[in-house]
């Protein structure tokens, strides 16, 4: 993986999208893996018991927000592990705004830090809700 | 169940990458036509995995330096915001009425997918936003650096208000609107509309997701082979590309996409889905 930018100190174009190519595939990698182990917990616990996805309930609570999910994914729940690797996915494209939000300040590029920072506003309503 | 879901998105996953077309427009139907799962289930995971194809292959095309990300920041404004709402709608009208849809912009896509895309000329005078918004780039090609201009801003723009609005409300990655307003509208290069169109897929798609996530629409259980299945079938799709007879594939996904489209249309109008 190449240098972070904030230690290299270069915020050019091309190292922030250098090091933004290397935070994607890495954190979908480690959203991968999180959610593999989720998948292969949960199958070694329910095995061939189809449940009837013909008729929709939702979610329970625990598996609907960020906190709730992040608190069971720790109790060994295979199918909050899941939906934690899954928010780590989510998380990847944001921490990549996030990223270039702040390559902008640091390039002074007023305009686009308002543009970024709109993007970035819109991820985290729709992440966190309000 | 989850194995034979894994597999059917392994092949949505390696088509869509060895097309260039996105997987995405398959797993839906698939999981309501074939699996008979909700489809709202079925769009929570499909936009799942269209996030993990998206940043899965933007590390590579990062590194070719085709990437306009400041065209791409300023048009996620507008795909964000409409993805937002399509999530939103989705929560207010029928079922059906998704599933007519999605067969209609599959019809689309298919329609397009025949026409071959046209290199347009990429010299003229820029757009004034695309200089105020300091658009215009270069990108590399085997005569060294090709700078390009940008044009018609606001008609791309709106169009990308409407591929994120149909992303949100359908799980996929709209990469047929998308194509048509860097491509057709603001004339950009091919490398540079198709890697940029890549990168903001994924943000496009994050928009949505949180929503669907609030909603119960991601099922775990569901959403885990899907992922899984499409990114290692995008993975294999991508390193096999070289050798691949991508004519023949494509008039294959076609007539897929053509086959799905008619399927969900009746099933759709007789209340089946």
């Amino acid at each position: 993986m190449s240098d972070p930018v904030w230690r290299t100190g270069r915020w050019s174009d091309e190292h922030v999208e250098l090091f933004i190519g290397n935070l994607l595939r890495w954190g979908v990698i480690v959203a991968a893996f999180v959610t593999a182990a989720g998948g292969i917990l949960f199958l070694s616990l329910h095995g061939g018991s189809i449940a009837d996805y013909r008729v929709f309930r939702g979610q329970p609570d625990s598996l609907k927000s960020v906190t709730g999910v992040a608190q069971s994914a720790f109790r060994r729940n295979p199918e909050a592990l899941i939906q934690f690797g899954i928010l780590l996915l989510i998380a990847t494209p944001i921490a990549r705004v996030a990223l270039s939000l702040l390559a902008f300040l640091k390039q002074h590029d007023h305009v686009y830090v308002v543009v970024t920072a709109i993007v970035l506003g819109v991820l985290l309503y729709s992440l966190i809700g309000v | 169940m989850s194995g034979l879901v894994a597999i059917g998105s392994f092949a949505a996953g390696m088509l869509g990458a060895l097309t260039g077309l996105g997987g995405g427009m398959i797993i839906v139907p698939m999981l309501t036509l074939a699996f008979g799962v909700d489809i709202r289930y079925a769009i929570g995971a499909s936009l799942v995995s269209v996030i993990a194809t998206s940043s899965g292959a933007a590390a590579a095309y990062v590194r070719e330096g085709y990437t306009n990300i400041r065209i791409g920041m300023f048009l996620e404004v507008a795909t964000t915001v409409g993805a937002v709402g399509g999530a939103f709608i989705a929560g207010l009208i029928s079922t059906s009425a998704i599933a007519v849809i999605f067969s209609l912009v599959l019809a689309y896509s298919a329609f397009r997918s025949l026409r071959p895309r046209a290199e347009h000329s990429i010299d003229g005078p820029p757009d004034k936003w695309a200089t105020r918004l300091r658009m215009d780039g270069t990108y590399p090609t085997a005569a060294g650096k090709q700078p390009y201009t940008v044009h018609n801003v606001p008609t791309g723009f709106s169009l990308m208000f409407a591929a994120g609005i149909l992303s949100g409300l359908l799980g996929i990655g709209s990469g047929a609107v998308k194509v048509l307003a860097m491509d057709q509208a603001m004339r950009l290069p091919f490398k540079v509309s198709t890697t940029t169109s890549n990168f903001m897929i994924g943000v496009t798609a994050a928009a949505s997701a949180g929503v669907y996530l609030h909603r119960g629409y991601i099922d775990p259980v569901i959403a885990f082979p899907v992922m899984l299945g499409v990114l290692a079938g995008a993975l294999t799709g991508a390193r096999v590309l070289a050798g691949a007879k991508v004519p023949a594939l494509r008039a294959v996904f076609t007539a897929v996409i053509v086959f799905l489209a008619i399927e969900m249309a009746y099933k759709g109008l007789r209340g089946g889905i």
